[in-house]
């Protein structure tokens, strides 16, 4: 239960296209992250499969039925939104049987479903609280059990988390990923953070301006990214780009290279520069090193390395991991 | 903010305000109870003498009053009922998006800023005139026969008038609460597999509950003291079927000469409307908080 189709869809606010023709299709169980810059159309692309929003022409089928013209009830989809949406005069019981009274369930089935969702997401000291007495995890938390409740053919959730304090969306992130492979399923997750798609995705989905720029489980599209946007886009630090002659040697219009693939020497190296902002975390090293014709570049470096502003470095590429692009910014292999 | 000193120096800094307030209304209110103890008729001046609470006994055992009172209550009631269930609608209706928004929405509040009077009497004499009014036109294009809307429903017409005074301040309050309405409780109980009228009675109400309640209790305190409408209308009658309170004092004092009476009916009032004031509150009061 839970594969999700989409085939030629698109939409347009007014005389603006948001997406252009798009297909994509989402297997059974899977957990599949939308990311992509800010205005890329993301939460649009979710609210469309919700039905939230009706699409201005394509096809949307969930179980190899066809729902594009379905209103959201009838999709069989729960969403958590990123304001998370509890209903505010309602008790966390009351807010997490909602759906279930809604599909006319009995009250000892809703009585039964609310206390082991409670029981799963640890809000059972909170059945009694209204939303605004709780914290920002435990309303996501409570946000997340009137989604499960209703056993959706998927879950969707656009940016769940961002509301949440560092530690905190940490926790909550295992707690999504372990909740994915207890319940088994499809889940479309939204975010905009890189982190978060790359440790909860079984397929990633990076948008831009509406299109898709490729798709693929999360080592895949680090690996061997299909032009220069994606190989930009995941992974961070970003990728450093160079162009021109050093390219040119490489037959490339562009090459890139990811600040954990340069070594950094004192001595020798293939390229030379000036450090400029370095910064130590202890566990890595993240420096800005000015390499003149070839730009700034950024290196990670494990563990510390004692160099600071100014002092002269030189790099070396691993040449296994350079990325070729060209003149159109499509990878070539 | 809170330590002793700022609280003293916070009554200090108010209490001048809050003695001549004290004055404006004490002053008053202790003549109309001086008033209330005397018999005092303005057709046998300077011959006021202390009577204790004859007064009193006379204002609330006249059959009048008991009328006045019930009638009071309808009135009150009738004209919240219809404004805030009106409201209501209408906020929902002009909440939707649709071409000449703007204007509809100026000119929605537009009875709330005609007079008392002059809304009684356009109403009297235009629309519920047995003879003349556009009411009876239209019964009679219908092929009824015209219905004498202020002899034969004198509170109701009242009502009426009074309704539509009042509908456009319900209404204006309760869009501006629906347009606070956080969009995705609704697409989220839209998911929830909610209905139109599950999200209405689920969602939307409960959100305008506390809106609702200010227009309950600001309502209120004006309707308590409804005059204009019933004296350019009709007059309290027919007999005592549109007198209310404030009605009742107005003809003690000043159509029957009894000062002393009519006195006595304000105190009545005053005492009515507090005790109303204290049910409100308790009844819906806890709506604002939180
Ligand atoms: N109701 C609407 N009317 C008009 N334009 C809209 C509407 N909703 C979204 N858009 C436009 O569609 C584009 C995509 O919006 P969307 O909300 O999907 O972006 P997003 O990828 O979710 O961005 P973010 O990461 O900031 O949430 C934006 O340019 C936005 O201005
Ligand atoms: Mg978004």
């Amino acid at each position: 239960m839970g594969s999700i189709t989409l085939s030629k869809i698109t939409k347009t606010f007014g005389p603006k296209e948001v997406i252009p023709p798009l297909d994509l299709q989402i297997n059974e169980g899977e957990f599949v992250v939308f990311v992509g810059p800010s205005g890329c159309g993301k939460s649009t692309l979710l609210r469309l499969i919700a039905g939230l929003e009706d699409v201005t022409s394509g096809q949307i089928s969930i179980n190899g039925e066809e729902v594009t013209l379905a209103p959201p009830a009838k999709r069989g989809l729960a969403m958590v939104f990123q304001s998370y949406a509890l209903y505010p005069h309602m008790s966390v019981k009351k807010n997490i049987a909602f759906p279930l009274k809604m599909a006319k369930k009995s009250q000892s089935e809703i009585d039964e479903k609310v206390t082991n969702a409670a029981k799963v997401l640890n809000l059972t000291e909170y059945l009694d609280h209204r939303p605004g007495q709780l914290s920002g995890g435990q309303r996501q938390r409570v946000a997340i059990g009137r989604a499960i409740v209703r056993e959706p053919a998927a879950f969707l959730f656009d940016e769940p988390l961002s509301n949440l304090d560092a530690a905190l969306r940490v926790n909550m992130r295992a707690e999504i990923s372990d909740l994915h492979r207890q319940l088994e399923t499809t889940m479309i997750y939204v975010t905009h953070d890189q982190v978060e798609a790359m440790t909860m995705a079984d397929k990633i989905v990076v948008l831009q301006a509406g299109r898709i720029e490729q798709v693929g489980a999360p080592l895949e599209l680090y690996e061997t990214p299909r032009n220069k946007f994606v190989a930009g886009f995941i992974g961070s630090p970003r990728m450093n780009f160079i162009e021109g002659h050093e390219a040119a040697k490489h037959d490339a219009h562009t090459i890139g290279i990811r600040p954990e693939h340069l070594t950094i020497s004192t001595e020798s190296g293939a390229w030379q520069g000036k450090v400029g902002l370095a910064e130590h975390l202890g566990s890595d090293t993240f420096l800005r090193v000015d390499a003149g014709p070839l730009g700034e570049l950024t290196v990670r470096a494990i563990g510390d390395v004692k160099v600071k502003y100014g002092d002269t470095v030189f790099l070396s590429p691993d040449p296994s991991k350079i990325h070729r692009f060209d003149a159109g910014g499509l990878a070539l292999r | 903010m809170a330590t002793a000193h700022s609280k003293t120096a916070a009554r200090l800094m108010i209490s001048p305000a809050v003695l001549l307030l004290l004055g404006w209304m004490l002053v008053p209110l202790g003549m109309t109870i001086y008033f209330s103890l005397l018999r005092y008729n303005l057709l046998m001046p300077g011959m006021e003498s202390f009577t204790g609470l004859d007064n009193y006994r006379y204002f609330l055992t006249d059959p009048a009053f008991y009328a006045a009172f019930k009638n009071t209550l309808l009135l009150v009631g009738g004209v919240l009922l219809i404004t805030t269930v009106g409201g209501v609608l209408l906020a929902l209706l002009l909440d939707q998006d649709f071409w000449g928004q703007g204007i509809v929405r100026i000119l929605t509040i537009a009875p709330f800023f005609v007079m008392p009077t002059v809304s009684a009497l356009v109403w009297k004499n235009m629309f519920m005139n047995p003879v003349n009014g556009l009411f009876a036109y239209l019964f009679q294009a219908l092929g009824l026969e015209p219905y004498d809307w202020l002899g034969s429903a004198p509170l109701f017409s009242i009502i009426w008038m009074v309704s539509w005074t009042w509908l456009p301040f319900a209404t204006l309050i309760l869009l501006t609460a629906l347009q606070s309405l956080d969009r995705e409780q609704i697409e989220a109980a839209e998911m929830d597999g909610a209905g139109a009228l599950a999200r209405f009675f689920y969602i939307t109400v409960p959100h305008l509950s506390r809106a609702a309640t200010v227009v309950v209790l600001i309502e209120t305190i004006f309707l308590l003291s409804v005059f204009a409408e019933i004296l350019v209308t009709t007059n309290g009658g027919p007999g005592y079927a549109s007198t209310n309170i404030t009605y009742l004092v107005y003809a003690q004092s000043l159509l029957q000469f009894d000062v002393g009476g009519g006195a006595a009916g304000g105190i009545v009032a005053v005492v009515l409307a507090n005790i109303v004031a204290i049910f409100l509150m308790r009844m819906i009061g806890k709506n604002l908080d939180a």
